[in-house]
């Protein structure tokens, strides 16, 4: 394993500080990867023992880029509230570490990575895998992140954060690797994808193969980009990140101020808000990356791992859990984190469990929320006394 | 009952009440509080006598408080969640001034020395003479420092006596391992030995109750 080089052949159009591991990656559906590699950022410093590390895990369409200008979209870190000196993650006191998820586009390997040619095939730039890049996991994700928390020579976490699918890694993490997580916090997530969060997710997958620049997913071939549908499935995704009641707050009934000359011209304030979100998402995000993100989602069900019972994912477990969730959320409601609550006191877990009022849903987390905020610091602080970190 | 917690301690008499709890309790152990507020007698535990203390708390801003303090918190309501901790995950179970203000107070008590070896219940006693007092004299429901709501709005749907308490632990077989009353100031008074007598004069009581055929505290 190497620093990865910036591939020549790799159309990413910006570096990514990576991390190659050669010797592969077994997936849960049976494929190998022959090798693959892990784009990530780190803020703060690695203790001498290494045990101040805490890895964010990012939800769907996040990326490593947590705390600093993205490099695509010049924009703040998606966590630059909750990352950074004197934050709730205080990196000076914290080695807070995010990687990019397996099958995504932010530079670890996905499906604008290239193909894996057979032993002695011919010549020539290798394709990206596009649409038959392997199906991946939750677990899988896990464990490429697992390889790179390795690499850096941390034994064990102090702690594993994720908000949405980071929270369904964050609970990953700690039922595949309860000895290398002293602490975890899920937040805003769930132990399984439900059917409802199922159908939301068919629909943009179904919006984008309904893109005729989609092409059978080979639209890179053609230079094309299948934006329309991507921007659909986002637009659709969006909605079911906010709540009724913070449409309503921001946007309400207000129509946009030029007359429009058609009918469907954007005439509402929230249609302009949303056709911004899906078209500034398309110039960042792969539109296979998403379909095999979405996925990974949907195939999560971490009970079901554990012969049904999710007591048994985290039986005799020393991980020291907070779970969080938001009133407002109904993507990833508070039933979802109670349930796993109450799976964690059967398996006699140390673990906290607060519900965040407010009226932000499920990207509350996202947000600059004051009580969820301190909850992460002062939990982060307790732990860091058990741990008896400096 | 949500929008009301059950009866407080007042500020002065906080400290007392949590230090004779954390007397009846050992050092070095696993110790569940049901209705923990903002977590002071759990961070009493860990940081005098060691305890690995969990907190269950059924007002959200309090549960948050307490988790921004750093300690264990989860939200969760008695009556609900006691069912899903495994038998003896705890060697004490802590129901402080509560107990009255459940819905169940026989199921909750069952689940606390189900879950727990001990369990250690603290409750304000109707009992007291003030309390019959008044009853007796005005025949109107009492109205005291310790029962200070009307009927109607009073978190305290199941007030009980220290007799009642006794007679309760008789039938369903507890050990009542030490038992004390306090009066309004939370002091020990010399009456306490008697029950009758505590059942007049004491405010409070507290009780260290563990199942027959477990062995004596450690």
């Amino acid at each position: 394993m190497s620093e990865a080089p910036a591939l020549p052949e790799l159309p990413a159009p910006i570096p990514h500080q990576a991390v190659s591991f050669a010797d592969g990656l077994a997936l849960d559906c049976g494929i190998r990867l022959a090798r693959h590699t892990v784009a990530y950022r780190a803020y703060g410093r690695l203790n001498a023992q290494a045990s101040n590390a805490i890895l964010v895990c990012h939800a769907l369409t996040g990326d490593q880029y947590v705390a600093e200008t993205h490099p695509l979209t010049g924009r703040e870190g998606w966590w630059s509230t909750v990352v950074g000196p004197g934050r709730p993650l205080d990196t000076d006191r914290y080695f807070v570490l995010c990687a990019n998820v397996l099958g995504g586009c932010m530079g670890s390997t996905g499906p604008t990575s290239p193909r894996e040619e057979p032993a002695g095939a011919e010549r020539g730039v290798p394709e990206p895998w596009g649409i038959d890049f392997p199906a991946v996991t939750i677990r899988d994700m896990v464990r490429a992140q697992k390889r790179l928390v390795d690499h850096l020579g941390i034994r064990r976490l102090f702690a594993v954060v994720g908000g949405s699918m980071g929270g369904m890694q964050a609970l990953e993490w700690a039922a595949s690797y309860p000895k290398a997580v002293f602490a975890a916090i899920p937040i805003a997530a769930a132990s399984f994808h439900s059917a409802q969060n199922i159908a939301f997710h068919e629909v943009g997958r179904q919006a984008i193969f309904a893109d005729p620049d989609w092409m059978g997913g080979q639209y890179w071939r053609a230079g094309k980009v299948p934006a329309r549908g991507l921007a659909v499935a986002r637009m659709a995704a969006h909605i079911t990140y906010l709540s009724e009641a913070a449409l309503t707050r921001k946007f309400g009934r207000r129509l946009r101020g030029g007359q429009g000359s058609s009918l469907f011209e954007d005439m509402f304030e929230v249609e302009s808000y949303l056709r911004h979100q899906g078209s500034s998402f398309v110039r960042r995000f792969d539109a296979n990356s998403y379909l095999t993100i979405t996925r990974a989602m949907d195939y999560f069900d971490l009970a079901a791992d554990h012969g049904g019972d999710l007591a048994a994912a985290f039986a005799e477990t020393k991980t020291r859990f907070c779970l969080v969730s938001f009133s407002s959320d109904w993507l990833f409601p508070t039933a979802q984190s109670r349930a796993v609550a109450r799976a964690l006191n059967r398996a006699a877990a140390n673990v906290s469990f607060v519900e965040i009022e407010t009226d932000k849903g499920h990207d509350a987390f996202l947000l600059d929320e004051p009580d969820f905020h301190r909850t992460l610091a002062g939990f982060l602080a307790g732990c860091a006394e058990h741990a008896r970190l400096p | 009952m949500n929008d009301v917690g059950p009866v407080r301690f007042v500020a002065k008499n906080m400290r007392l009440d949590l230090r004779l709890i954390a007397e009846m309790i050992a050092p070095d152990t696993r110790v569940l509080d049901i209705g923990s507020g903002d977590g002071t007698l759990i961070e009493h535990l860990f940081r005098t006598q060691k305890c690995d203390a969990r907190g269950i708390e059924i007002d959200m801003a309090e549960v948050t408080r307490a988790v921004g303090r750093g300690l264990p918190v989860m939200h969760g309501d008695a009556d609900l969640d006691l069912g899903h901790y495994p038998d003896g995950a705890f060697d004490f179970v802590v129901l402080s001034r509560t107990l009255q203000a459940v819905g169940r107070p026989r199921a909750v008590l069952r689940q606390m020395l189900r879950i727990g070896r001990h369990a250690v219940v603290s409750f304000p006693n109707f009992g007291h003479w003030r309390v019959r007092a008044q009853l007796l004299f005005t025949g109107r429901m009492p109205m005291t420092r310790t029962w200070s709501r009307m009927w109607y709005e009073t978190p305290n749907i199941h007030p009980c006596t220290i007799r009642d308490f006794f007679a309760l632990c008789a039938a369903e077989g507890y050990r009542v391992e030490r038992w004390l009353a306090v009066d309004d100031e939370g002091r020990r008074a010399p009456w306490r030995r008697f029950p009758r007598l505590a059942n007049l004069f004491g405010e409070q009581a507290l009780f260290l109750l563990s199942r027959n055929g477990e062995k004596a505290r450690p």
